[in-house]
């Protein structure tokens, strides 16, 4: 037993926090510590930033322009990033198309694809959930017919997270009516500018935009589009629930927005005192701290086991849980650090020039109804209760 | 013993039901509750002639209640139809008009004719009326404020604005015209609307020089109020979520077959009650000497079964519940939000302990 990171991992740390405040703009770290919301450019220009060093697809093998990194090395990474209010990288096509096409995808597929996720050439997006198959993913209804060469698809997914600036979707789409529903599902992957295609905003609780639904009408898709077997698309669609997921404890950015929780408390008043020294108070964030540090060493843990089949289910279903109900804690005491100065609408007006909380925390009590999300999407919290009891049972 | 309310009582909340499910569609009330003036002015008059204003000041002081059972009934109503209209801060200012005989104002309020809110917080004192730092100049007749109130509930819609202020005898409660100051109107994340009140040799006319003793009965009428309005809103998570879990079928059943989510729904529906009881047990002792204690009691477990119901309603929607279209977001966005206001579940938490101490 050793708790300590190897001298080699020290220097890596060392690489990359140098490296971030080389090249971490100073107005991505004020936009991401005011939870502003970032726009496509910003998003686009940290991805190259990172792909300038070959650190973008930090999952990926070295042969196809990955970083070749083990386990601890991307949590290390992911912690640095997160300490220094980098931003988060997009998932879709380099945590999830990406490792799905090198496990299931076609030569052709993935020298075709591959490269243009890394450039930026192409934004993908997620077309999995429905209206009628949220949790119950596998009654997916969106159909995909044979027609020759092609499939026409018609249906509609939803939860679409950032798919207005998508030119791509993966899409799990009903190829077959027979058998156990999970029988009849393949994963193709679309241009959204094929004529058919509608995509349109959900607006979330807090007034933001980020998420859409996609409305398919007789969209034709070559069945070469298609990754994997026909029918086979379940089995992607699990590899990409427990596979992929270092980073879905999300321990960095809790640890980020823990730190920013103690400045807050130490810069805002009650009874005339800071609120850091007030003890009902700390108290709270003192066992939200304690959950965090535990389940730090729980990730790290997780990692070194270098778990597979079930219990890699279990594990990240336990990380997802744990990490997303900490994450939320945080999210509930920034917003209560500020007391009726949460209340006001976080407009620009309101930011700017009334200035009603200090700026980084004017935007609390949005981020923390947004961040209600967390136990929701990628599988509820629910559905990760589901994962481990059926393992613990051998269901 | 009795836990029935009066007829009148029944009937005002009655009527109260029928015109904010009728007036305030969820669409209707969300337009109103995020487009300046945050509110919807033309039912300001009809909820007066409600006679719901009248119901928050006793028939002496120029309405017809006035009790806790009167503030609990309105209130209540209020958060059942999610409504964003300014009351919280009329009730504030009501209250104290009332309890300085000022019927002029009590009876232009009560009327539906005139809108007041309470300038209390500064950007550092949110909570405690000891850290106010805005001083009265001068006396008598010849008053000027200089200083900002921060998030003034209704502020942005008031014809009058009363503020509070030190003076030499502890503190003062004094009003201004809001054309005096300049008060920057926004809304509130739960809609609805506020305003900082920036003032600058502003005029005042001074109400009372020693005014902290109706200022805090006001203040706990207004966390009475608060918690009414909470237990309105968790009775509509409830019934909201019960229906969703029946209609939504996943698994090829409905999801209330699910018996983790049978128990979480009956866990909170628990906690609803527990806080319906501690409502009606604040709303009793309004008028009496502990009532303090009490408020701060009621607000402190409001705060908790609040967040619970809240979060839980959210969750039990999934994504469906992060929606700004679907009414149930907003409930719960503003059950939330109610614990931001007069004191959180911390502050009364600490209000409790002393004073059970004391």
């Amino acid at each position: 037993m050793d708790l300590n990171f190897t001298a080699e991992e020290d220097a890596f740390r060392a690489e990359v926090r140098q490296f971030l405040k080389d090249n971490l703009s100073d107005e991505i770290v004020a936009k991401m510590r005011g939870m502003e919301e970032l726009t496509k450019e910003d998003l686009e220009s940290w991805h190259a930033t990172l792909q300038s060093r070959n650190w973008l697809a930090a999952g990926w093998p070295v042969e196809h322009g990955g970083p070749g990194w083990n386990a601890t090395q991307r949590h290390i990474f992911d912690e640095e990033c997160a300490a220094a209010n980098a931003p988060r990288i997009v998932p879709f096509g380099l945590g999830m198309l990406g490792p799905v096409l090198l496990k299931f995808g076609t030569e052709e597929q993935k020298a075709e694809i591959l490269p243009r996720i890394l450039d930026g050439t192409d934004w993908w997006c997620q077309g999995y959930s429905e209206p009628g198959a949220g949790s119950d993913l596998a009654s997916l209804k969106t159909k995909a017919e044979r027609d020759g060469d092609d499939y026409i698809i018609n249906g509609q997914k939803t939860w679409t997270t950032l798919g207005q600036h998508a030119n791509k979707i993966f899409c799990l789409v009903r190829t077959s009516s027979e058998g156990k529903p999970q029988e009849g599902i393949s994963f193709v992957l679309v241009d959204i500018d094929t004529p058919g295609i509608e995509m349109r905003p959900i607006r979330l609780l807090e007034g933001g935009y980020e998420v859409n639904e996609v409305f398919f009408t007789d969209v034709r898709v070559p069945v070469a589009n298609r990754v994997g077997e026909e029918n086979e698309g379940w089995t992607i669609a699990k590899y990409l629930l427990t596979h992929e997921r270092t980073n879905i404890a999300g321990v960095g950015a809790s640890t980020q927005a823990l730190a920013e929780l103690k400045m807050l408390a130490a810069k805002v008043s009650r009874k005339g005192k800071p609120l850091s020294t007030d003890p009902i108070f700390m108290a709270k964030v003192a066992e939200t701290e304690i959950d965090l540090e535990a389940m730090r060493i729980t990730n790290l843990r997780m990692l070194s086991a270098d778990a597979t089949g079930r219990e890699a289910g279990t594990v990240s279903s336990m990380l997802k849980i744990k990490g997303t109900v900490i994450r939320q804690s945080i999210n509930d005491l920034a917003r209560r650090a500020l007391g009726p100065a949460a209340c006001p609408f976080p407009s620009e007006e309101v930011i700017g020039n009334l200035a009603v909380a200090p700026p980084e925390a004017a935007r609390n009590a949005a981020d923390y109804f947004n961040n209600r999300k967390l136990s929701i999407f990628g599988g509820s919290n629910e559905i990760q209760r589901n994962i481990i009891t059926k393992n613990l049972f051998g269901a | 013993m009795d836990f029935t309310h009066t007829e009148d009582r029944r009937m005002i909340s009655d009527s109260l039901r029928r015109y904010l499910a009728d007036q305030y569609g969820i669409e209707h009330r969300n337009q109103a509750a995020y487009e300046a003036p945050f509110h919807d002015a033309s039912k300001w008059a009809e909820l007066a002639e409600l006679g719901i204003l009248g119901a928050l000041v006793t028939e002496d002081q120029g309405g017809f209640g006035g009790h806790g059972f009167d503030i609990a009934v309105v209130f209540e109503e209020l958060g059942r139809g999610l409504c964003p209209e300014p009351m919280l801060g009329n009730l504030l200012a009501l209250r104290l008009y009332a309890a300085l005989g000022q019927s002029d104002r009590v009876d232009a309020i009560v009327a539906g004719t005139a809108r007041a809110a309470l300038a209390v917080h500064e950007t550092d004192a949110f909570v405690d009326l000891d850290e106010i730092s805005i001083e009265a100049n001068g006396s008598g007749d010849s008053v000027t404020l200089t200083g900002r109130k921060s998030v003034v509930y209704g502020g942005n819609s008031a014809d009058h604005i009363l503020v509070v202020a030190k003076n030499a005898s502890g503190l003062g409660l004094y009003e201004i015209a809001p054309g005096d100051a300049d008060v920057m109107g926004y809304a509130m994340i739960d809609g609805g609307g506020a305003a900082e009140v920036i003032l600058e040799n502003t005029k005042a006319t001074t109400l009372s020089e020693n005014a902290r003793g109706i200022i805090e009965a006001a203040l706990d009428a207004g966390r009475l109020a608060l918690c009414a309005e909470a237990v309105g809103i968790m009775d509509v998570l409830r019934d909201t979520v019960k229906d969703y879990l029946l209609q939504r079928q996943q698994f090829g059943r409905p999801i209330a077959l699910f018996q983790a989510l049978q128990h979480r729904l009956v866990d909170f529906s628990i906690e609803i009650e527990q806080a319906r009881s501690i409502v009606i047990l604040a709303a009793s002792k309004l008028g009496a000497e502990d009532r303090a204690l009490h408020i701060a009691r009621a607000k402190n477990l409001i705060g908790r079964a609040g967040k619970l119901v809240a979060e839980e309603a959210i969750q039990m929607h999934g994504g469906i519940g992060m929606t700004w279209e679907y009414g149930a977001s907003h409930y719960a966005k503003r059950l939330i939000m109610i614990d931001a206001q007069l004191g959180d579940t911390e502050d009364q938490l600490r209000t409790s302990m002393e004073l059970a101490a004391a």
